[in-house]
């Protein structure tokens, strides 16, 4: 290999717009500071944030996107939302305990992830990331189950099929190419149309899967085949330590234009706009005007993980400022406000998260370790000899230590 | 630091001396990063959280805070956009070091390195050439979720034009990070991430060895052992647990999985007769599977007793909660010499 070359120690010549002949691309190029502003430039609300409940809980209006909302539909929301927080919060102290080898906290998404999952219908069919703990409480899914993947006796923890909801999926950027899949399926099965019964399919994805292959051809094969499906990013402003211009130079929802079809911004953090254009797309899907794109204006409230240490890449004014945009405190002071729920209300709503934080710190402890079983079985679809004969060989030396002196004393 | 086997180029940077010191296998990775960049411009460390954070495992810390953003990339989210830029910075002289984050999520960038790192030198008539090294935290026994477990390097070790190579210890690792980036071929680099924290005295003094050897570790006439990566601990503990029942175990440290370096392994066969290996990968089809082929064409008349291969099973990587029983360990290990010695 030849040496590094020292740098040319000269002037750098003028070079003017006129002589490259590009002025236009030249001077409209954006500088970094500009592009985080334009990524940003929503997160206050404005006309391209979609907002039905601002963070001081007031109910404000949006020409395209309404919703008639009960008071009872919209206690249901904040019921969920405080039920997923609270889960969360004990699932990262479980995790603290050494209960589970992960956890990954939803704090902060649970309008998006509530309003999203309520959006869904019941013949509907999800595809989350690893997040999505919000979403699968909507789809009847049991907190322990998640958890039982995080503690490590699992590696799912409930049947995708029965619940419509598929497992976590961990590979950034896979689920939304399966989904894509999923809905042109619901499409050539006669699925998509006018019909109550009619389908739809949501993908779940973060601000840093939009970098994947995968995102962007699930993007071109649900335009090409109008697929009934919905992509759902929570654009949490961070993948890990990343923060989210490190993906974009335009905010995601501008992306779906390129591929062909609607991209919405809602604010994350207002669960009465996610609901309100969730199921529109969902809608819009289902009818055969499928895809949608939608950007989940959000924040991520805690570590990536619990394996994180968020200190070291961003700033606690950050943090603090997102808090007074907290997705479950506006909808309490609104309900208060509007006198849509009493104290009562609020007392049974803490003492049955109080009941269901203590059965899941049980029903955690309870899970039953794996055996081997859970190795070997469930491989293949037909089975296999050669691991038939790979368990049984492992359960002889299994059995060699119970009966052995010798087997045992190494 | 120019090391005797160091194909090293002449650098206007200042030479970095690390002292004599204990390290961590994770710290001997960041010094010899660090080493690398310092001697050579041209060297570029590029990754998902890389910069400020210093990598999950912090092996790149510190590394942009001192060399800056265009040397040390906080990429965007996609490996196959990871290896893909990499063939292009390394066809313009630069030599990139990629961090896969953990072993699973290899294989978004699966494509670019059997179909592009792996061919062009070749397809160009050796004028393109590829110093890439491509590091990957893996193997098992960290208790993680899906994905952040796996052994994949004999997918990679099948691939012509790769070269693949695991550390397994601190030391080695300051050196073999520092001879893959000046290897012109393109490196598989695998790291043992549950060894990441063991430590070991450091003397730069010390010359390393050639990156493409095998190493013997221990000298015995019962049993050979080879290990590579996290299992080279295991056989070091086999060996001494054997010698406490008169046996001995001849251990080597592979070191280099493609290309490999038997003769000293067959030299040992040639003496013990037996040959027990170890790997956490599953065995079809693998590194260990490829050792007992060689072994048995060279060795044939030597062979007192068919090759053994302690490996994981040939399942997918279970739940954390059933690792224990998937993985390679002491017990198996010396159950295993307990068999070879007993045909
Ligand atoms: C293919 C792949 N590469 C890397 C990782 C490691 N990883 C896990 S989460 C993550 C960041 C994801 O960020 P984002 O998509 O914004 O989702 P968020 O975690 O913020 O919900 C990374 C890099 C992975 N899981 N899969
Ligand atoms: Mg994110």
């Amino acid at each position: 290999m030849p040496p590094p070359k020292k740098k040319a120690q000269r002037a750098t010549p003028q070079v003017t717009k006129a002589d490259v002949g590009a002025p236009d691309a030249v001077s409209q190029r954006p500088s970094p500071e500009q592009v985080i502003a334009g990524l940003r430039a929503t997160s206050e609300g404005g006309p391209d944030l979609v907002q039905l409940l601002t963070p001081e809980g007031e109910r404000v209006h949006h020409p395209d996107f309404d919703i008639d909302i009960s008071p009872e539909e919209l206690r249901g929301l904040y019921r969920d939302m405080v039920l997923v927080r609270r889960a969360d919060r004990e699932a990262n102290s479980l995790q603290r305990q050494g209960q589970l080898g992960l956890w990954v906290p939803l704090l902060g998404q649970e309008a998006a992830q509530i309003g999203a999952g309520r959006a869904m219908r019941p013949q509907d069919y999800g595809f989350p990331g690893y997040r999505e703990h919000g979403v699968a409480w909507c789809r009847g899914i049991d907190p322990v189950q998640i958890l039982s993947m995080y503690r490590g006796t699992d590696h799912g923890g409930w049947d995708p099929q029965q619940q419509r909801f598929n497992m976590y999926t961990i590979v950034i950027g896979n689920q939304v190419l399966n989904a894509t899949g999923y809905a042109m399926g619901q499409k050539f099965d006669g699925k998509v149309g006018p019909e109550e019964d009619a389908e739809a399919t949501i993908a779940f994805f973060g601000d840093g899967a939009t970098s994947q292959g995968d995102v962007h051809e699930g993007f071109v094969w649900a335009t090409v085949y109008n697929a009934p499906v919905v992509f759902f990013c929570q654009n949490n402003q961070w993948a890990i330590s990343e923060p989210v211009e490190r993906q974009t130079r335009v905010p995601i929802y501008h992306r779906a234009r390129g591929y062909g079809f609607p991209g919405i911004r809602v604010d994350g953090n207002d669960v009465l706009a996610t609901l309100a254009v969730t199921k529109w797309a969902m809608d819009e899907c289902r009818t055969g005007n499928g895809p949608v794109l939608i950007e989940a204006f959000t924040y991520r409230m805690d570590a990536h993980t619990t394996s994180d240490d968020p200190t070291r890449y961003r700033l606690s004014d950050e943090l603090e400022a997102w808090k007074l945009k907290d997705p479950i405190e506006r909808v309490r002071v609104h309900l208060v406000r509007e006198g849509l729920a009493d104290q009562k209300f609020f007392d049974e709503l803490e003492a049955e998260a109080d009941d269901r934080a203590a059965t899941l710190r049980q029903a955690v402890r309870d899970l039953p370790n794996p055996g081997i079983d859970n190795i070997f079985d469930n491989v293949y679809a037909e089975g296999s000899p050669h691991l038939d004969a790979q368990k049984a060989e492992f359960q002889a030396y299994l059995d060699g230590f119970a009966d052995s002196a010798h087997g045992g004393g190494h | 630091m120019a090391a005797p086997t160091m194909n090293r180029p002449d650098s206007d940077m200042p030479d970095f001396e690390p002292k004599v010191q204990t390290i961590t296998l994770a710290k001997g990775i960041n010094m010899g990063l660090r080493a690398a960049m310092e001697a050579d411009k041209k060297v570029l460390v590029m990754g998902e959280d890389v910069g400020k954070l210093g990598g999950v495992f912090r092996i790149t810390d510190g590394l942009q805070k001192d060399f800056g953003e265009e040397r040390v990339l906080d990429t965007p989210l996609a490996e196959s956009g990871i290896i893909g830029t990499a063939v292009g910075l390394a066809m313009r002289g630069f030599r990139p070091v990629c961090e896969i984050q953990f072993d699973g999520f290899i294989f978004p960038g699966f494509d670019q390195i059997v179909s592009q790192v792996a061919k062009l030198h070749n397809r160009s008539k050796g004028s393109i050439k590829l110093p890439i090294v491509i590091r990957v935290p893996y193997g098992g026994g960290i208790g993680a979720v899906e994905h952040h477990s796996e052994s994949p390097e004999a997918y990679f070790a099948h691939t012509a034009g790769l070269k693949v190579v695991s550390c397994s210890n601190p030391v080695d690792a300051y050196w073999m990070i520092q001879q893959a980036i000046w290897s012109d071929d393109p490196v598989l680099f695998f790291e043992p991430k549950r060894r990441y924290y063991e430590k070991a005295q450091f003397d730069p003094a010390v010359s390393p060895d050639p990156l493409w050897s095998s190493r013997q570790l221990t000298s015995g006439k019962d049993v050979t052992v080879v290990g590579y990566g996290p299992t080279v601990r295991i056989a070091l503990d086999g060996a001494a647990a054997a010698a406490e029942e008169g046996k001995e175990l001849e251990v080597f440290d592979l070191r280099t999985l493609s290309p490999l370096d038997l003769g000293p392994v067959y030299e040992s066969v040639r003496k013990t007769g037996r040959l027990v290996t170890i790997s956490e990968a599953p065995s079809n089809c693998s590194i260990s599977s490829e050792v007992a082929a060689r072994v048995q064409r060279e060795c044939f008349y030597s062979l007192q007793a068919p090759v053994l291969q302690v490996n994981g099973f040939d399942t997918p990587y279970p739940m954390s909660k059933a690792e224990e029983e998937y993985l390679p360990d002491l017990d198996k290990l010396l159950h295993a010499v307990d068999r070879s010695l007993g045909y």
